[in-house]
C-alpha cells in the first residue's frame, strides 16, 4: 500500500541544504547546482536573510534569482561581485559554498580532478577548480545526489582536491583552524563531521531510509549522531517558496525518476 | 603609434616551445579568432596557461600543447571539455593543475616581477604533490607554513576585448573583466583582439572605467569581430551552444578533428562566420543567464 506524499525527495533535500546555512551570519552563500542553489536561496528567504548571494555571475542580489529562464523576472542588483572579488571573499573566509564533488573520503577530502591514475586517468573531470582554496579558507558543505561507494570511497579520494580532516596532510604550522566542512546532504541522509576527530556521523535519515542502507552504500564506517532522527519534512511555506524560486520545476530533473520525499509513497502534487 | 596587425601577423610572433596565456574564463570571452589562426599555423610544443575553455581543448586536439597549466577546462553548458578530456586521459600532455586562486596568484607574482606569492590555497592537497610546489615559513612570530606559489611568467598573452583603439587602449564592457589584466601583466608581450577597433578612444568618465589594463602592456591590436565565437562576449553576444555541441561531437567521431578543421577552421575567419550562419546570426546569440 502506498500513501500520498506532498513533497519530493528533491524538495526534502533543498530544505536540508537550506539548514546547512543556518546561523552563518552575513557571508556569501554559494550553492553550486540546482538543489544546493535552491537550498541557499531558501535559507535567505526564510531563516537567514542576512546571507549574501549573487546572480551566479558578477552581481549581488538581495532577492535570490529564480533558476532557469527568467521570463518577465528582472533581477534587482544590490552590488558587484566580480570573480576577482569572490576570491578576495574566499581568502577572507566570508563564504559558505555547497558543492558536489565526484568523490569524498572519511576525512571529508574531496576530488573533482581525476578518477584513477593521475598521469593517465581513467576519467578526467573538470580539474581541481577552486576546491583547494575554498576548502582551506571557508565553510563548505557537500551535496551528493547519488549516495554510493563510488562517491563515498574507501581510503583517500583519488586526487585530493579539497582539504579535509586528515592529520597526515597537515603540518603543525599550517592553519587548519580556518576550515570547516559543515554538512553532507545526500539522497539518503544528512551527515556532519561531529564525531571524535571529526569522524562523519549521520545526523538524520530521509523518510524510509535505514542507517544500515546508508552504511552499505558508504566506503567507510559511519557513526550515528546521538539524536539521529528523520530529516525534517518541508513545510507548506517552504514548498511555496521553493516553487517560486524554481518556476520551471528544474528540481524535478535533478534526481533519477524524481522520487517522492517519503520512500514508498507516490508523488501527489 | 599604430599597433594594428592581422591575426596572421600576431600568430607569426609565436615560436615553438613558448609559454602562452589566454584571457577569458571557460566559455567566456576567449580570443578564438587567434586560436583558430594558431590551429592553422605550424607552431607546436606550447605551454598553455589558461582558465580553460574550448581553446584548451582545440589546441590539445591539434597536438599543439606540450604542457597545460590550468585550474579547470570546461564549456559550462558542456561541463567536461571533450578534447581536453580525451588527450588528458591518454596521458598525452604534461599538466600543472592548480587551484583557481593559486593560478591568479601566479599571474600576479609574474606581473609584479616576484618569484612567488604566499598563499594557503593548495596546502594539504595533492596539488602540492603533483606539481612539486614548495612551502615557506612566515618569518614573523606566527611562523605559519604557507605555499609559495611560483610566478607564472608568460612569453605571450592573447586577450579578447569588446573595444580597442590602435594605440592599445582597451575596453571590457561585459559585467566581469575576469583576470585578463593579470594575464596581460604576466606576459612579456600581449596582443589583444577586439570586436571593434577605432583610431583613438575618446570616452566619457563612466565608460573609461571599462578599461582594465594599460596600453603599455599591449604590443598588438587585432580587429576580430565575432572573434570570441563560439564562446560568449557579453554584452555583444552569447555563447553558441549548437557550435560547442558540434565541436564536442568531433571528439567521438571518426576523424572528427580533421572534419571539424575542414568544416570550420581551414577556410579562414570569413568562411568560419559563414559556416556559423554569418556575423548577424552570431550577433543575435543571446547572452545566457544563470
Amino acid at each position: 500500500m502506498t500513501t500520498n506524499c506532498e513533497f519530493t525527495l528533491a524538495e526534502l533535500m533543498i530544505v536540508a541544504a537550506s539548514e546547512a546555512f543556518r546561523g552563518d551570519g552575513e557571508i556569501l552563500a554559494s550553492g553550486l547546482g540546482i538543489i544546493p542553489r535552491l537550498g541557499a536561496s531558501l535559507a535567505k528567504m526564510t531563516h537567514a536573510p542576512e546571507l549574501m548571494m549573487t546572480d551566479s555571475e558578477s552581481l549581488l542580489v538581495e532577492e535570490p534569482i529564480p533558476v532557469g529562464p527568467r521570463g518577465d523576472y528582472v533581477p534587482k542588483y544590490s552590488g558587484y561581485m566580480s570573480f576577482e572579488r569572490v576570491f578576495e571573499c574566499v581568502w577572507g573566509g566570508k563564504r559558505h559554498a555547497m558543492i558536489g564533488p565526484t568523490q569524498i573520503d572519511r576525512f571529508g577530502q574531496t576530488n573533482l580532478s581525476v578518477v584513477g591514475d593521475y598521469d593517465k586517468p581513467k576519467v578526467a573531470m573538470l580539474g581541481v577548480r577552486g576546491l583547494p582554496g575554498n576548502s582551506i579558507n571557508h565553510i563548505n558543505s557537500l551535496f551528493v545526489p547519488s549516495h554510493n561507494t563510488r562517491a563515498f570511497v574507501e581510503g583517500e579520494v583519488d586526487m585530493v582536491s579539497g582539504v579535509g580532516y586528515n592529520p597526515a596532510r597537515w603540518s603543525k604550522n599550517m592553519r587548519q583552524d580556518l576550515m570547516e566542512i559543515r554538512h553532507i546532504v545526500t539522497n539518503l541522509c544528512v551527515m556532519d563531521f561531529g564525531g571524535p576527530d571529526h569522524a562523519i556521523r549521520v545526523r538524520s535519515l530521509h523518510p524510509g531510509v535505514t542507517f544500515e542502507e546508508v552504511q552499505a552504500n558508504t566506503g567507510f564506517e559511519l557513526l550515528k549522531a546521538p539524536d539521529m532522527g528523520e530529516t525534517a519534512h518541508p513545510t507548506a511555506e517552504q514548498l511555496a517558496i521553493i516553487a517560486q524560486l524554481d518556476p520551471h520545476n528544474l528540481r524535478a530533473r535533478q534526481l533519477k525518476d524524481n522520487p517522492p520525499g517519503i520512500r514508498g509513497a507516490s508523488n501527489d502534487q | 603609434m599604430n599597433k594594428l596587425m592581422t591575426t596572421a601577423e600576431a600568430v607569426a610572433k609565436l615560436r615553438d616551445g613558448m609559454t602562452i596565456g589566454f584571457g577569458g574564463w571557460g566559455p567566456r570571452r576567449k580570443p578564438m579568432a587567434i586560436v583558430r589562426e594558431i590551429l592553422r599555423s605550424d607552431v607546436k610544443d606550447l605551454t598553455v596557461v589558461s582558465y580553460g575553455g574550448p581553446e584548451v581543448g582545440m589546441l590539445c586536439a591539434a597536438g599543439k600543447v606540450k604542457k597545460l597549466v590550468f585550474g579547470f577546462a570546461t564549456m559550462d553548458a558542456i561541463p567536461l571539455e571533450p578534447w581536453f578530456r580525451k588527450v588528458r586521459q591518454a596521458g598525452e600532455i604534461e599538466v600543472m593543475e592548480l587551484d583557481e586562486g593559486m593560478f591568479q596568484w601566479g599571474l600576479r607574482a609574474a606581473g609584479m616581477r616576484l618569484p612567488f606569492l604566499p598563499t594557503r590555497c593548495g596546502l594539504a592537497t595533492d596539488v602540492m604533490k603533483h606539481n612539486d610546489l614548495r612551502t615557506i615559513q612566515s618569518p614573523y612570530d606566527d611562523g605559519e607554513e604557507l605555499l609559495a606559489m611560483p610566478a607564472l611568467n608568460l612569453d605571450m598573452a592573447f586577450v579578447h576585448v569588446n573595444k580597442a583603439d590602435k594605440l592599445g587602449n582597451t575596453l571590457i564592457t561585459g559585467s566581469d573583466p575576469y583576470f585578463d589584466h593579470l594575464v596581460a601583466r604576466a606576459a612579456e608581450r600581449c596582443i589583444v583582439s577586439a570586436e571593434e577597433v577605432v583610431d583613438k578612444l575618446e570616452l566619457d568618465a563612466a565608460t573609461a572605467r571599462f578599461n582594465t589594463f594599460e596600453r603599455y602592456l599591449v604590443q598588438g591590436v587585432v580587429h576580430a569581430p565575432k572573434g570570441a565565437h563560439p564562446t560568449m562576449c557579453a554584452p555583444d553576444y552569447g555563447w553558441d551552444l549548437a557550435h560547442m555541441k558540434r565541436y564536442a561531437a568531433s571528439a567521438t567521431q571518426e576523424d572528427g578533428w580533421t572534419i571539424y578543421l575542414d568544416e570550420f577552421v581551414n577556410g579562414g575567419e570569413d568562411a568560419y562566420q559563414a559556416a556559423n550562419g554569418g556575423a548577424d546570426a552570431i550577433s543575435q546569440l543571446p547572452v545566457p543567464t544563470f
